[in-house]
């Protein structure tokens, strides 16, 4: 393509772009690509930065594995840590120590590992919410979304299996609690935990094997995973609020050259830049204070790291007794139902998209992210969704929570219980009650425009507030959203209604019983009239 | 919607909206989409002055960002880490790290500031077309899969795809047979089952291993405790740990509860306790001398060791194992045997395991008040 300019100008860029292209055709790649549009608001960085965090997390971690030593084999401490030295310990707990005190930002390398981590699973969950409240999982994005599910599954997986590795008491408890809830599985529990430890618990297997699992076999299908999840929005194109001149059918925002490349290369160095500054200021998982793993020793008040939380909360909330024989087999239910509780939770946010879909029977494609507002039904069932993991989350600290606010530690777990239940269901009506309210409220601004705060006396002595009006952009910014109303549950052919149609009638009942429509143009017609 | 309104307005698209719209309510006098706002200039369009002082402020973050990266480098050899020395650590974590951070936090700032204040903030629209492939595409793609079924007779030939299927099903098959050693021959059930715990075995204190004089154990004290037999050079020392651990309390004789059954199992009011949790497996290690509770610091499941350490609370459904004890000839406190049952967490197969000769183990002394 630049041949003939080249030919004249023989800038080294030009050469060099000539060159490449004559032998891979880039320049398509370029043409593709170049100018394509990214839209701009501030929520859709939450998963640049899981991406940026991560490729923090891949560099640190690359370094780390230069001087990491995952094996189990017993030795005495001879390193330069003064308070463990001649203790016994494992290889790896050994290395971890090395890492961070013999070798020269060895130790910043670990706390960049781990607070990038903490960052990484953090910014993919508020991620998954704003994709959730902007209903941006619709067609044709629901695979992209099973697929974001699996990244957040994967990410706690690696965030699991990095946290066992340098086999400290802390990481050490956490593999016994693994060990129990893997036992308690029926049937092929026992003999699943026989298998992961190579034996008996602990065993001299299982951080070998884990280590594996997490620079290997995990990271390698989280790249490829994370690839397709790019691809796709590529695909897709990124959704867009709607607003004057962004429809459905078009994508309005920066190209990626310059201007969105630059905003978001820079932003790459912002997040990697923040986290390397809290990695020199704030210590985390100081391993040396707790001490090489012993199944004898643990020390109140510990905790997992913030993402494991909701899984040892959930634990928690068991109330005694939840064990059963039956026909000579143990039955353990306080370990089976958090366990089915937790598994269902996460597949009905696998597989929330499907069921919207299903019931709003909407096959379009839906390129417009909703404000939260404008679908209160589905706000409010992701708002209880927050509660109910926030309330798990809050659990895995109770015992805190008693030291902390000085009250009984069972009294904590009885309230925890009942907020589990009863959290969410609140938290529904409310969020739906409050998304209602502020649709009416914009409504109002539409149909009377703006409280201006200024009074004025009428001639006959009242007093007015000025209502500014809208211009109509930001007018069309709060009319354009899309409704729905209940289905009508029609007969099939047989002239009988399905148990299948009775369902989804129910369903998209009570999603959309309650709905404001956008004001029309008669009905500002018609308020204006009423002046 | 304005994708409705451009559906009714121009009838080429008429295509798209025979999409089923399910229940969404088509909206007929909505407001029409007045196009993107004017452009406002930025003040850096506007002044030139601006502008420079915009480039000027860019480059001073790149140039604070080299300075970091040298600082950086100037930082670890500056601030080595010194042997037993902490603070070292310290100061070379956070001056190699402070040096790193301005040099990477130097390039974002200037990046970001150099896109929002000199490229253009002209937003750009860019149409959307359906996602799936054009209709030729798809015919085509069709038309190549009726290709290739034809010329390898895919769907013709059953005989020969059926038992092509059932190969590429059996073949991965022995890899899950190939798993099984991830583990030992010996059978999983027995394996966890026991406890390096004997007749005879003397009580020893953890983690030091010197045994215990029952004269020696006072009322109220609690000790944390490990079979003398235990050998800490042992290749499987950590595994057979976590078997044995045991906590030993003593109380008042009038303050314990004992079964008929076990009235053997203590001496002197002192009662021997696996230290592993029935709910998943923490050391239960507080011990609460004037309740006698014994509290998990996993899940806060609460055992009282005065009554058999039944559960008083949390998600434990099993008090925790007894060992059952007595006094040697040399005063030392020794185990009468093994545990009569498997201590730790639940598992399937955990009744296959309970002594016959004492059947009323902790799965059924447990008293469900
Ligand atoms: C993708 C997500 C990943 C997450 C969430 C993650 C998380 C973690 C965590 C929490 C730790 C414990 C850190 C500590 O001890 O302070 C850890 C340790 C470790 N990780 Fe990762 N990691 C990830 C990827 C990787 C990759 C890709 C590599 C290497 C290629 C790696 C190599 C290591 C090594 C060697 C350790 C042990 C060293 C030590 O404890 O100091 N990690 N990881
Ligand atoms: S392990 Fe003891 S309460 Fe969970």
């Amino acid at each position: 393509m630049t041949t003939t300019r080249a030919a004249r100008k023989t800038s080294f860029t030009s050469k060099a772009s000539n060159y490449l292209d004559e032998r891979t055709s880039i320049s398509g790649a370029v043409s593709f690509l170049g100018r394509k549009i990214f839209p701009d608001h501030w929520s859709f960085m939450l998963g640049e930065v899981a991406l940026y965090s991560f490729i923090a997390i891949l560099i640190s971690g690359v370094f780390l594995t230069f001087f990491f030593d995952p094996s189990m084999t017993h030795v005495t401490y001879e390193g330069s840590y003064v308070p463990l030295k001649g203790i016994g310990m494992s290889v790896a707990y050994h290395t971890a120590l090395d890492i961070s005190f013999e070798i020269r930002g060895g130790l910043l390398m670990r706390q960049v590992h781990h607070w990038a981590a903490l960052l990484f699973v953090a910014s993919i969950g508020l991620h998954m919410l704003r994709v959730f409240f902007t209903g941006a999982f619709r067609k044709p994005r629901e695979i992209n979304w099973v697929i974001g599910f699996l990244l957040f599954v994967l990410a706690m997986a690696e965030g699991f299996t990095g946290y066992s590795l340098p086999d400290d008491v802390l990481s050490g408890n956490g593999l016994a609690i693994i060990n129990g809830m893997v036992k308690g599985i029926p049937i092929v529990g026992t003999w699943i935990s026989y298998f992961l430890f190579g034996g008996l618990f602990p065993g001299t297997e299982i951080i070998p094997r884990l280590y594996s699992l997490h620079i290997m076999l995990l990271p390698a299908i989280l790249i490829v995973v994370l690839g397709i999840h790019l691809v796709l929005i590529v695909v897709n194109k990124h959704t867009q609020f709607a607003g004057p001149g962004k429809t459905n059918k078009n994508v309005v925002g920066s190209p990626i050259m310059p201007t969105f490349a630059a905003k978001a290369g820079g932003f790459f160095f912002l997040v990697f830049g923040t986290i390397m500054l809290i990695a020199s200021i704030f210590t985390i998982n100081p391993i040396w204070n707790y001490g090489p793993y012993d199944p004898s020793p643990v020390s109140a008040g510990t905790q997992p790291d913030w993402y494991i939380g909701f899984a040892d909360g959930a634990l928690r909330l068991v109330p005694p007794g939840w064990e059963t024989e039956w026909f000579g087999l143990t039955f353990t239910w306080a370990i089976i139902i958090p366990i089915i509780v937790m598994v269902g939770f996460l597949m009905l946010v696998a597989f929330y998209p499907f069921i919207e879909q299903w019931i709003t029977g909407d096959k379009r494609e839906h390129h417009l992210s909703d404000r939260p507002r404008n679908n209160p039904t589905r706000t409010a069932i992701g708002a209880a969704g927050v509660v109910f993991y926030a309330v798990m989350w809050a659990a895995a600290s109770s015992d805190l929570m008693a030291t902390h606010f000085h009250v009984n530690v069972f009294h904590v777990i009885y309230v925890l219980q009942a907020a589990l239940i009863f959290g969410p269901i609140i938290t529904y009506f409310i969020t739906k009650r409050v998304a209602l309210a502020l649709q009416k409220k914009d409504r109002e601004i539409v149909l009377h425009g703006y409280e201006s705060g200024r009074i004025v006396r009428r001639p006959g002595g009242e007093y007015i507030e000025v209502h500014e009006p809208l211009d109509e952009y930001e007018r069309y910014r709060l009319v354009t959203f899309e409704t729905y109303e209940p289905t009508k549950e029609r007969p099939n052919a047989q002239g009988r209604i399905s148990a299948g149609v009775k369902i989804r009638g129910a369903l998209s009942r009570w999603f959309f019983e309650d709905r404001i429509t956008p004001v029309t143009q008669s009905e500002l017609e018609a308020s204006k009239h009423d002046h | 919607m304005t994708a409705q309104h451009d559906a009714d307005a121009t009838p080429q698209e008429h295509a798209v909206e025979t999409v089923d719209r399910g229940s969404a309510v088509t909206q007929s006098d909505s407001f029409s989409d007045p196009g993107l706002p004017p452009h406002k200039p930025r003040q850096t369009d506007i002044h030139p002055a601006k502008e420079k002082r915009a480039e000027r402020q860019v480059f001073l973050w790149f140039l604070l960002s080299m300075a970091g990266s040298v600082f950086a480098i100037f930082a670890y050899f500056a601030f080595p880490i010194t042997e037993e020395d902490f603070g070292s650590v310290r100061i070379n974590n956070l001056l190699l790290g402070l040096g790193l951070s301005l040099g990477l936090l130097g390039i974002g700032f200037g990046a970001v500031h150099w896109a929002r204040q000199l490229m253009s903030d002209v937003e750009i629209s860019e149409d959307r077309h359906p996602t799936h492939g054009s209709e030729q595409t798809r015919a085509r793609a069709v038309e190549i899969f009726k290709l290739g079924d034809e010329e390898s007779g895919f769907t013709r030939r059953s005989l020969i795809r059926n038992s092509l299927i059932g190969a590429l099903a059996l073949f991965p098959l022995p890899a899950v047979f190939m798993f099984r050693d991830l583990a030992p021959k010996q059978d999983a059930v027995e394996a966890i089952s026991q406890t390096p715990w004997e007749t005879g075995t003397r009580l020893a204190i953890d983690p030091t291993g010197t045994p215990i004089k029952a004269s020696d154990v006072t009322i109220g004290s609690a000790f944390h405790v490990i079979p003398e037999t235990l050998d800490s050079h042992a290749h499987d020392f950590l595994d057979q740990k976590a078997l044995s651990v045991v906590l030993l309390v003593r109380m008042p004789e009038e303050q314990l509860h004992e079964t008929e059954e076990r009235k053997g199992w203590s001496y002197n009011g002192i009662v021997a306790y696996s230290k592993i949790c029935t709910h998943v497996g923490c050391p239960v290690a507080l011990y609460e001398q004037h309740t006698h509770h014994l509290l998990c610091p996993c899940h806060q499941s609460t055992f009282d060791v005065s009554d058999g350490a039944k559960v008083v609370f949390g998600p434990a459904a099993r008090p925790l194992p007894q060992l059952p004890i007595a006094v040697d000839d040399e005063g030392y406190l020794v185990a009468q045997r093994d545990f009569t049952e498997p201590i730790g967490p639940s598992f399937w197969e955990r009744l296959d395991h309970i002594d016959d000769e004492h059947p009323e183990s902790s799965a059924r002394t447990e008293d469900r008040a």
